[in-house]
């Protein structure tokens, strides 16, 4: 074990956190206002991936360039999502709301194995092999991209709600329902809203993802469990807290898989994982709710 | 007659019309579904226990379940012994591990979806050990010799195991029905409805949810017994993947959380969506799984609160 | 109107039983003169849909082939008649899909390619005597348990890895021997762990030295570790044992990275025989060399095999190929027993001597379950193609190694 296979690693653990971070920022949004746990969350990032594969083989788009289509397209996805399916079966009940996430996640994985097999699919773009030297590592270049994405997306998300109309709105609902919907506000539109805006940055992941990863129906199912640990640690809707949780849990996995080997180092992330919910279950940037 | 009474009668119909129900399904694949819905329903009912009387929602429950399976097959494939001590000591590495999972959350204060991520992180944490350590097997899994004798906990028929189920299920029915009656149910149903309230009226709350999830860990273990019995084999994700946690918890919430009955026809119905979407889908790969999901949120969208609480809806309406 | 249906449904659900046979049994009793059922029985959805879709494909394609030739001429020309089922990648319902083909009446079942699957799907079947061809299932304790009817027709984990190591040998001493140390990299599920362990044992014995076994999860997120631990190891060769998904990004994170192996040897690998790989990833797979289950490419029967993949646009990977052969062998059994009893054509599966499959194993010989002659063979991507390169007998062309270095 030698310094120049930790640095490598250790920077390969940045660029992998970011991509967890990503992935959890819409997730803690989801959290932090609806206070519910989306277990549909890896089955839409699914989906969202299947519709930049297509963007890209049939209409020869770049992935990066599919950002504006994707994105506003999942905003409304999610949106209908929530004031057209969720709100209407889940009854306010939160053990329901997991079930109808529970059971979104099951017709999703299912359809899109139905409609589009099960095939391993990957996109070839020119930039896919290229890498940047920084002398001490080599990073590929569209992790590099996904790691400066991840974090322009944790600015916007929070100059979102910490800095405009909507945001404050968001905030009130967040923090006391009842309140909100005395003051005048929709609370259910505001619902919509979060679910939509979650869903969208999915849809930024997805696009900053299969560069350099590959979309099967299952593919979901490999960052659920993450993402759910990133947004714990950062704390249930802390945007910051999502960004540098997926950091820490990147460094972890590359430390823990160079240490105790790759499958056993897995373990680390969980151990974490436990250990936060344990002693600082609000998390390390919670206290305060988004 | 007051509910306690009907209770008290309905069990042992159940539990006949359930040993009876052979003659109706013949001996193979009814059975056999038969068979392994009494084990999900089994697992239900431990699930059941803790979130449906006590509040306190498990996600990961196949932690239980997965460590009732592996300590049977270790137990016989590494040291020799029996698979009936298998099974008591399954089951009792089942509530120590409930036990243990539980002083570590309750003490902290876990609740809600805090204590859902915990558990399902320790389902995790047992996977990739169950993975990682040698006497498991690792990932290649453990395979129980085939050695068919009811003495060794394999039958030749499937009744056998039919039976076997059964009451093993009957024992995890039972051990509710006493909990609801006796005093530490009162005091976990207090302690589900407001836990402050509760400890005002000196409930020791930690002992109450400590208890509830030993107990649930036990029965969860019972089924996860039986599967390694009923399949022979197993590997970590059979046994600690999430699968496992999520039959855990579908049944229940479907059937009617905190109810006597609700995981077993919990356990039933989604084995008949199951089936219905098959056939309506002519087993189309894909297509049969999604209707199957659509049909679970079209049950939640017209019964909030499952079908036990729809029969009791009824029965209101009716009295 | 509405509710009142679905109270009646619940109630009806919630009654044991007998309403879920009235639901199911029409769908069992679609009995039809004339034809003789077989079970195909595949993992077509769940984590291993794409391996068990292909699977099925093969087994398909054989039975359209011999029912389009005159069907089972012992039997009056009665054609195959395939009961398709879904294991959903779980042994407990792969069980409880015997017991469905069971009743729907079938003679023999095929399938159903993971060995965790296997195990519990030819213990369901021995409860009805009912015969069991194994297609994949590498698993050596799936024919070692002394059930009568059970038939692996493709080789075990034993054989797999003797024919891998021996002709791994014979490769790299017809190169002069560049290859001395060896680095294994493996899935940590049952195919991938149990192969790790055996290597490790016999590597040495062959005069490799192994300098690291690095076991991974299925899925696994990021190679990036893995490749910088094989850069630092610095091997002569690699050896990886893993699914599709992990050798795509394996191979593309190796080159990412700049690792450079005098050799990549897979064994098992899933992609390294996949040509969709071959054809996505051309640079990150040139040379990789892979020993599995695979045609051969000789037999005109196995052209005509690639020809009808082609014109069905059906991947031409080895759980194709073998569902194939393997529903071949099960034609020609039904023509020597002569008869749908499955008793009868456990028999003559047990006696079974075809040739005309289009795998590389000459005639079938079942001894306790497993095809003796099933042997995996070496291939290579070279180019656009995924070719034969050993043993010199079915090769289609020679081995590239060590790879060369511009």
């Amino acid at each position: 074990m030698t310094a120049s296979l930790l640095v490598p690693a250790l920077v390969n653990g940045l660029t992998t956190g970011a991509i967890y971070a990503l992935v959890a920022l819409g997730l803690t949004l989801i959290y932090g206002v609806l206070h519910i746990i989306n277990f549909a969350h890896g089955s839409l990032l699914m989906v969202a991936l299947y519709g930049v594969y297509f963007l890209n083989t049939g209409l020869g788009i770049d992935p990066y360039l599919a950002l504006p289509i994707a994105v506003p397209a999942f905003f409304i996805l999610g949106y209908f999502l929530q004031r057209g399916v969720i709100e209407h079966t889940a009854h306010g009940r939160d053990q329901n709301i997991l079930l109808v996430t529970l059971g979104l996640s099951i017709i999703l994985d299912n359809l899109a194995l139905y409609f589009w097999r099960s095939d391993t699919r990957t996109i070839d773009v020119p930039y896919g092999f290229d890498v940047i030297d920084i002398g001490v590592a080599l990073i590929p270049v569209p992790r590099a991209v996904a790691f400066g994405a991840a974090l322009g997306i944790a600015a916007l998300l929070w100059f979102l709600i910490g800095r405009t109309d909507l945001g404050r709105a968001i905030r009130a609902v967040a923090r006391e329902r009842q309140g909100a919907r005395l003051m005048g506000i929709d609370v259910e539109h505001i619902y919509g809203l979060c679910f939509g805006i979650g869903t969208a940055t999915l849809a930024a992941a997805a696009c900053l993802l299969l560069p350099s990863f590959y979309v099967t129906p299952q593919v979901g199912h490999a960052f659920v469990l993450v993402a759910f640990t990133t947004v714990v640690l950062g704390g249930m809707g802390s945007f910051t807290g999502a960004l540098v949780g997926g950091l820490i849990l990147g460094l972890v996995e590359s430390a823990g898989g160079l240490i105790l080997g790759e499958s056993l180092g897995q373990i680390g992330i969980f151990i974490i994982f436990i250990l936060v919910l344990l002693f600082r279950p609000t998390g390390l940037f919670g206290g305060k709710p988004a | 007659m007051n509910p306690d009474r009907i209770k008290l009668i309905a069990v042992p119909v159940v539990l006949a019309a359930l040993a009876a129900a052979p003659l109706a399904l013949g001996t193979g694949y009814w059975l056999g579904l038969a068979t392994t819905t009494l084990m999900f329903a089994c697992l239900a009912q431990a699930w059941n226990l803790l979130g449906g009387y006590g509040g306190q929602f498990s996600y990961g429950h196949a932690l239980f379940f997965g460590t009732g399976a592996y300590v049977t097959a270790v137990l016989q494939v590494r040291l020799g012994l029996d698979p009936w001590t298998g099974l008591i000591a399954g089951t009792i590495a089942g509530g120590a591990i409930g036990a243990f999972c539980g002083a570590l959350s309750f003490r902290y204060g876990l609740k809600g979806s805090y204590f859902a991520l915990v558990t399902l992180a320790f389902a995790e944490v047992f996977r990739i050990l169950a993975t990682s350590v040698p006497f498991t097997g690792g990932g290649a899994g453990i395979l129980i010799p085939l050695k068919v004798s009811p003495a060794n906990f394999q039958f030749a028929d499937k009744a056998g195991f039919y039976y076997a189920m059964l009451i093993l299920f009957a024992v995890s029915l039972i051990v509710t029905l006493a909990v609801e009656r006796s005093r530490f149910g009162a005091y976990l149903v207090a302690v589900r409805e407001n836990e402050a309230a509760a400890a005002a009226l000196g409930i020791d709350i930690f002992r109450v949810k400590l208890g509830a999830i030993t107990l649930s860990g036990a029965l969860a273990a019972l089924s996860g017994v039986f599967y390694a019995q009923f399949f022979l084999y197993l590997d970590p994700h059979i046994a600690y993947g999430s699968g496992v946690s999520v039959e855990a918890l579908l049944a229940p919430i479907i059937g009617g959380i905190g109810t006597l009955f609700g995981p077993l026809i919990g356990a039933i119905v989604m084995r008949a969506l199951g089936e219905v979407a098959n056939v309506w889908t002519d087993g189309a790969p894909g297509l049969n799984l999604a209707l199957f999901g659509l049909l679970l949120i079209i049950v939640l969208r017209f019964l909030p609160d499952g079908i036990v609480g729809l029969i009791g809806r009824l029965g209101r309406r009716h009295a | 109107m509405n509710k009142r249906i679905n109270r009646r449904q619940a109630l009806q659900m919630a009654g044991v039983g007998a309403a879920m046979a009235a639901i199911g049994a029409p769908a069992v009793l679609r009995a039809q003169a004339g034809t003789i059922k077989v079970g195909v029985l595949h993992p077509v959805t769940g984590p291993l849909a794409y391996s068990g879709t292909q699977a099925r494909a093969g087994a398909l394609l054989a039975v359209e082939h011999i029912n389009a030739t005159g069907g089972i001429k012992a039997l009056g020309g009665a054609k195959i008649e395939p009961v398709l089922a879904d294991a959903q990648s779980k042994p407990e319902v792969g069980a409880a899909e015997i017991d469905k083909l069971n009743e729907a009446g079938v003679s023999l079942v095929l399938g159903p390619f993971a060995s965790g699957i296997a195990l519990a799907t030819t213990q369901a079947a021995a409860r009805y005597d009912l015969p069991h061809v194994v297609d994949v299932g590498v698993v050596d304790q799936i024919v070692s348990r002394g059930l009568t009817n059970t038939f692996r027709f493709g080789p075990g984990f034993g054989k797999i890895t003797s024919t891998a190591l021996e002709n791994l040998v014979k490769i790299n001493d017809a190169a002069g021997k560049p290859a001395k140390t060896v680095l294994i990299v493996h899935e940590d599920s049952a195919f991938g762990a149990g192969m790790a362990k055996l290597l490790n044992t016999e590597l040495p014995a062959r005069g490799f030295e192994v300098v690291d076994t690095i076991s991974h999860a299925t899925p696994t997120r990021d190679f990036t570790n893995i490749a910088l631990k094989i850069k630092s190891a610095n091997p002569d060769l690699v050896i990886p044992s893993n699914y599709l998904n992990e050798f795509i990004l394996m191979a593309r994170t190796l080159q990412q990275q700049r690792v450079r192996p005098k050799g990549i040897y897979a064994i098992l690998g899933g992609a390294a025989s996949n040509i969709k790989f071959a054809n996505e990833h051309n640079e990150a797979a040139q040379y990789i060399m892979d020993c599995n289950h695979w045609y051969d490419p000789r037999k005109p029967v196995a052209q005509a095999f690639a020809k009808a993949c082609a014109a069905k646009k059906i991947d031409l990977t080895y759980e194709a190929m073998l569902n194939y052969a393997c529903m071949q062998v099960i034609g020609d059994a039904l023509e020597h027993a002569a008869s749908r009893d499955r008793k009868k054509v456990t028999e003559a599966l047990a006696a079974s001597k075809f040739d005309g499959h289009i795998m590389p194993y000459g005639p079938t010989l079942f001894v306790n379950g497993q095809n003796e002659g099933a042997q995996p063979v070496n291939t290579q991507i070279l180019g656009k193609n995924i070719e034969v390169i050993f043993p010199d007998t079915f090769a289609s062309a020679k081995a590239v190694y060590p790879i060369p270095r511009a």
